[in-house]
């Protein structure tokens, strides 16, 4: 899943202060279950900036909404008639949620509540951690099932850096080590022998370096439609 | 020795890069190098005083790239000042900062300026230097850029395939080992990757553990490592106990025991608590003394081709070890 962090209150009040009326939408996705930008999250932020905006003697409407997925087309549609009767619309979803909202309604300020972070799983009860960089290219089955993309700091290929000490990354001891991770994966699967290899310089044009990234599936296109336009 | 003479006419065709510290391994001497912190600021004058003490005392001198990831003059620049000098440098690059494009364009222009020796490294993370906002490169891996290196001098090829218009550089690869980080099993490995990536020679971590040095040279020996690449240990005399404590507890992947701290600890008997000078002259002599008896028990240890001392901030120590060990004069200083 996408997971987010909402901004703080002094920050999203601050983005909405020159508006009288904004529409809160939440997202039943990712950003629900990982408990940053559902229903319950976007009726908490509504509620405590409307307590905010009185306690400093003003006054603000915020109208509250939630869609199921941000990121598809026919679920924000439905929200086109109402979003037309706000100054702004301030977004609980991924970056992903935002821009599509900002992309379908142009004439409509949309504000981000939330910090988008990364791909990632909740590891234990309260606890996400990222997993997943989405190079574009996955290697996972050359190092057990353990991505050092994501999870080595330095992003290494060849195994781990000096500072890995007690199973514990340099950078910070909360953070596993991935090779560490790796090399006990490898020997507890017989798989020691494929991490001797040396694994040659990566790619990167299939990651964000190659520029923002799209796919086209010519077996899901509508036939007759054109690809490549807007 | 006239450094420019000295690349210009490589002793023997069969070098590959001509370098000081090359021809002193390849003719089977203990090679010893130091390292050379670049000044935080534009000070010339700091790197040639630095030089001239080290001249002389080390084949070759490491020069390190932006260490702990604090900003300080450039690895290439602070080398050429050491040229000039008549110290050879030993530049050091970490994968932090630059991607494979400017790692390449560095190495043309290292090695037009006479610039021989390359150490290969990760770089510490970004976030325990003084610019922890800073976005990291690690664009290729400190092994691949081992690879890249020995490709662009023995095949003159860029890491792209294409062709080094007039020839690669000639440049002797190093890169590191950490004998005691972890996974310990692997470390061995990791060390045999480099030599298959082109690695010339390793240095390593500061060994101030010498059982669990001998036990990763053994298990280096047994898979023939040493054979493939030279070995040079890292040493370096302390300060004081609390800097022999500091690296224990806080320097992930350091070894430091305990009888070393006390016996640090031990020197300043009988001093006054109050006597600060005399306290700190008796823990540098102590530093030294340990420094150099660690130097003779390495030197018996097989696979051990070199010592690489490391006395940051503290260079005036390198000469007095050096000459304690037994290893003056140096070869070709000598010749």
């Amino acid at each position: 899943m996408i997971v987010a962090e909402r901004k703080s209150l002094d920050a999203i009040s601050k983005m909405v202060e020159a508006h009288g009326k904004v529409l809160a939408v939440g997202c039943g996705t990712c950003v629900t279950v990982c408990f940053s930008g559902g229903q319950k999250e976007m009726q908490t932020l509504a509620a405590s900036l409307r307590m905010k905006r009185s306690l400093e003697g003003k006054s603000i409407e915020v109208d509250e909404a939630v869609v199921q997925r941000q990121c598809e087309w026919e679920y924000i549609d439905a929200l086109s008639d109402r979003v037309k009767r706000y100054d702004a619309v301030l977004s609980l979803g991924c970056g992903v949620g935002v821009q599509a909202l900002a992309e379908r309604f142009p004439g409509t300020r949309v504000l981000p509540a939330l910090n988008t972070l990364f791909m990632g799983l909740p590891s234990e009860q309260g606890v996400w951690e990222e997993r997943c960089q989405g190079c574009g290219n996955c290697i996972l089955d050359k190092t057990g099932g353990v991505c050092p993309v994501t999870r080595c700091a330095k992003q290494l290929f060849n195994g781990p850096c000096g500072g890995s000490q007690n199973g514990r990354c340099e950078v910070d001891k909360s953070i596993p080590c991935a090779w560490n991770m790796i090399w006990e994966r490898a020997e507890a699967l017989g798989m020691v022998e494929a991490l001797m290899e040396l694994a040659p310089a990566k790619d990167w044009s299939t990651s964000r370096d190659g520029g923002p990234r799209r796919i086209v599936r010519a077996d899901l296109r509508t036939p007759g439609e054109k690809e490549g336009t807007p | 020795v006239n450094p420019s003479t000295a690349i210009a006419n490589p002793s023997a065709p069969t070098l590959k890069s001509g370098s000081e510290l090359e021809r002193i391994l390849a003719a089977g001497h203990f090679a010893v190098t130091a390292e050379l912190g670049p000044p935080r600021g534009c000070d010339a004058a700091s790197v040639r005083r630095k030089a001239k003490i080290l001249k002389g005392s080390v084949d070759a001198a490491n020069v390190t790239d932006n260490q702990a990831a604090v900003v300080r003059m450039s690895s290439i620049a602070t080398g050429l000042l050491m040229l000039a000098e008549g110290l050879e440098p030993v530049i050091q690059m970490t994968c932090r900062d630059r991607n494979r494009l400017a790692m390449q364009s560095d190495l043309l222009g290292a090695a037009a300026h006479g610039l021989r020796n390359l150490l290969c490294l990760s770089g510490d993370h970004q976030s325990k230097g003084d610019h922890p906002g800073a976005k990291n490169v690690h664009d290729i891996d400190s092994i691949q850029l081992v690879a890249m290196v020995r490709a662009m001098r023995d095949e003159s090829h860029y890491q792209n395939g294409e062709q080094i218009p007039g020839g690669g550089p000639r440049i002797f690869i190093g890169a590191v080992e950490n004998p005691f980080a972890d996974p310990a099993a692997m470390r061995p490995y990791r060390l045999r990757k480099k030599a298959l990536a082109g690695a010339d020679f390793i240095q390593t971590q500061l060994v101030y553990d010498l059982p669990r040095f001998r036990d990763f040279m053994k298990r280096v020996v047994d898979l023939g490592v040493h054979e493939q690449v030279k070995i040079l240990a890292g040493v370096g005399p302390l300060k004081s106990p609390g800097a022999a404590r500091y690296m224990r507890q806080n320097v992930p992947g350091m070894s430091v025991p305990e009888a070393i701290e006390a016996r640090m600890e031990a020197a300043v008997k009988g001093i006054a608590a109050d006597d600060k000078a005399a306290r700190t002259r008796a823990w540098r002599e102590e530093g030294k003394r340990i420094c150099v008896e660690l130097i003779q028990q390495i030197r018996e240890i097989e696979g051990v081709a070199g010592v690489h001392v490391m006395a940051i901030e503290w260079e005036e120590a390198v000469p007095e070890i050096v000459k304690a060990a037994g290893l003056l004069p140096r070869p070709l200083a000598a010749a």
